[in-house]
């Protein structure tokens, strides 16, 4: 983007050439390949505005967000309020849309603060969400960390931007190296529900992993290393890194069934709290024991 | 619709031409034949001077009504298939300007549709751009200083193959390198769809000599003619493919 750092700033005001919609630039949200995202208002209430001087792009994002919108009765990406042009004073000639602002916090940081076991159960509503999508006839493509949001109430995992949203079956639109099939060299950049559950479990992986991994020499070895440390979410991952699921439903279902194992007698809770809440009712003695209990068991876990 | 054929010659060089006549005059030939010339010059990291020249790589892909690009190598991979993509939809978006005038009248270019307009024509614009038939031949500077760079090039036409081959479009690559033994540009890989087998020709390209930019571009530009001419005699005098803007 030519001169788009100085002319596009935050603090600056925007008035649409066809709609006449005015709209400050708060604070700028983020910015990618195509343009750059800003917090404004409309009406009294926060909004996101992304602006871009490539047309193109832009249009075909409001296109594939003006369709999520009929899928009925789901609110499958953001809302989008309006679309227009903003000719700045040098003359340059730019496309914006605003939308919905998702509020929330990003899925690793949300993790940390909440516990791992938020991450399954946050994967298995993305996965209803895709296969929504899916059998809209889009595949969403550039699924990534800084496209997904966690909104609170009831907590979901959001996605943010729709710019990598392509039709079935034409070549992937817009994607990022990590999460890329092809560029593992497992599969192509073909359009289909198995292209981004690559991209879900990697995300999954990333944050598993506390950060991305480099390819190597042998990328598919790189990955192998990667899912040893993924525990009881490995079996689910590898199935959907080599392409095993055709659709969401499919990986949804395997998840459905490994979070219900989860009920069986070995305990994964911290220690800590489980001698803490039992020292209340039970003898110094018997917590003694607890204790001891608990670190063999912790030890144990370490070990593993 | 008929399949129709988009052609570029996409030019990979880190020098400056300083051989034979101006790459910019060639690139003008090239576009006046429906060719589009795009460049990617490759910059030396921790250098402050440079052999490639904005100037230089501007005015050929200006000339051939193409995309430039000025890059350190490591973003060799994600810009070359950002310049043929975009110079895909530049030229579509091109003729497509030219339909609405004559439909429309002057004055009615997509600047001048209301966003919403603009969407129904701009997928059209993205409608032919998956289903295009694309040849590209692509030129690359073997000259000593590229040595360092052919690892990375090599791996950034694989990836662009990959990308190019999940449209619904078909496909063709060539590869040439400049300057040849004796010619200004020689063929080292024939028209593939795939360019996975790239691995076995690139030990063959022979490092070192002059950068006779114009003159390769030139030999890129027979080879174009000397295809076409093959396909038709093949076809018996009808052409299989509906060129852009012909």
């Amino acid at each position: 983007m030519k001169n788009s750092a100085a002319e596009i700033r935050t603090g600056i005001r925007l008035s649409g050439k066809w709609h006449h919609g005015d709209y400050p630039l708060i604070r700028k949200l983020g910015s990618g390949a195509i343009g750059s995202v800003y917090l404004t208002e409309r009406n009294g209430i926060h909004a996101a505005l992304k602006i871009s001087d490539k047309r193109t792009s832009m249009t075909m994002e409001v296109k594939v967000l003006q369709s999520l919108k009929k899928v009925q009765g789901y609110f499958l990406g953001p809302c989008l309020f309006d679309t227009d042009d903003y000719v700045s004073p040098s003359g340059q000639l730019y496309t914006f849309y605003v939308m919905e602002y998702i509020q929330g916090s990003r899925l690793d940081t949300y993790i940390k603060a909440k516990g791992p076991e938020w991450l399954p159960v946050l994967l298995l509503g993305l996965l209803d969400d895709l296969d929504h999508l899916h059998r809209s006839g889009w595949i969403f493509g550039d699924l990534k960390l800084d496209n997904l949001v966690v909104s609170e109430k009831p907590a979901r995992l959001r996605w943010v931007d729709v710019g990598g949203t392509t039709q079935l079956g034409r070549a992937i639109k817009e994607y990022t190296e990590f999460y890329d099939r092809g560029h593992w060299g497992m599969g192509s950049r073909k359009a289909e529900p198995s292209y981004d559950l690559f991209a879900l479990a990697m995300t999954a992986l990333e944050i598993l992993n506390g950060g991305r991994f480099a390819k190597g020499e042998t990328p598919k070895n790189s990955i192998k290393k990667a899912l040893h440390g993924a525990g009881k979410l490995r079996p689910l991952l590898e199935k959907a890194l080599t392409g095993k699921y055709t659709d969401s439903i499919g990986m949804k279902q395997d998840l459905v069934k490994l979070l219900m194992k989860k009920k069986s007698p070995t305990p994964v809770s911290p220690p800590s709290r489980m001698t803490k809440s039992n020292r209340r009712k039970t003898g110094l003695g018997e917590s003694i024991v607890l204790s001891v209990y608990a670190i063999i068991c912790y030890v144990i876990y370490l070990l593993q | 619709m008929k399949p129709s054929t988009l052609k570029q010659i996409l030019l990979i060089t880190d020098g400056c031409s300083n051989r034979g006549e101006d790459p910019a005059a060639v690139a003008a030939l090239a576009y006046a034949q429906h060719i589009t010339v795009n460049v990617i010059g490759i910059l030396e990291e921790g250098h402050a001077e440079h052999s490639v020249s904005l100037e230089e790589v501007e005015n050929i892909a200006k000339a051939g009504g193409g995309v430039s690009q000025l890059i350190y190598k490591q973003a060799l991979t994600e810009t070359v298939q950002m310049v043929t993509k975009q110079a895909m939809t530049q030229t579509i978006e091109g003729v497509v300007n030219q339909e609405l005038k004559q439909i429309l009248g002057p004055g009615n270019t997509l600047d001048d549709l209301p966003p919403d307009k603009r969407g129904d024509v701009l997928e059209v614009v993205e409608d032919i751009s998956e289903t295009a038939n694309l040849e590209v031949l692509i030129l690359v500077d073997t000259s000593a200083s590229m040595h360092h760079k052919l690892q990375v090039v090599k791996e950034a036409l694989i990836d662009l193959s990959i990308s190019m081959n999940a449209r619904l479009g078909n496909n063709k690559f060539a590869i040439f390198g400049f300057p040849g033994k004796r010619e200004a540009a020689v063929k080292v890989m024939d028209w593939t769809e795939r360019l996975e087998n790239v691995s076995s020709v690139f030990p063959k390209l022979a490092t070192g000599g002059v950068t006779p930019t114009g003159p390769a571009l030139r030999e890129a530009l027979h080879e174009f003619s000397r295809q076409t001419l093959g396909k038709r005699s093949a076809n018996d005098g009808m052409t299989e493919y509906e060129e852009f803007g012909s």
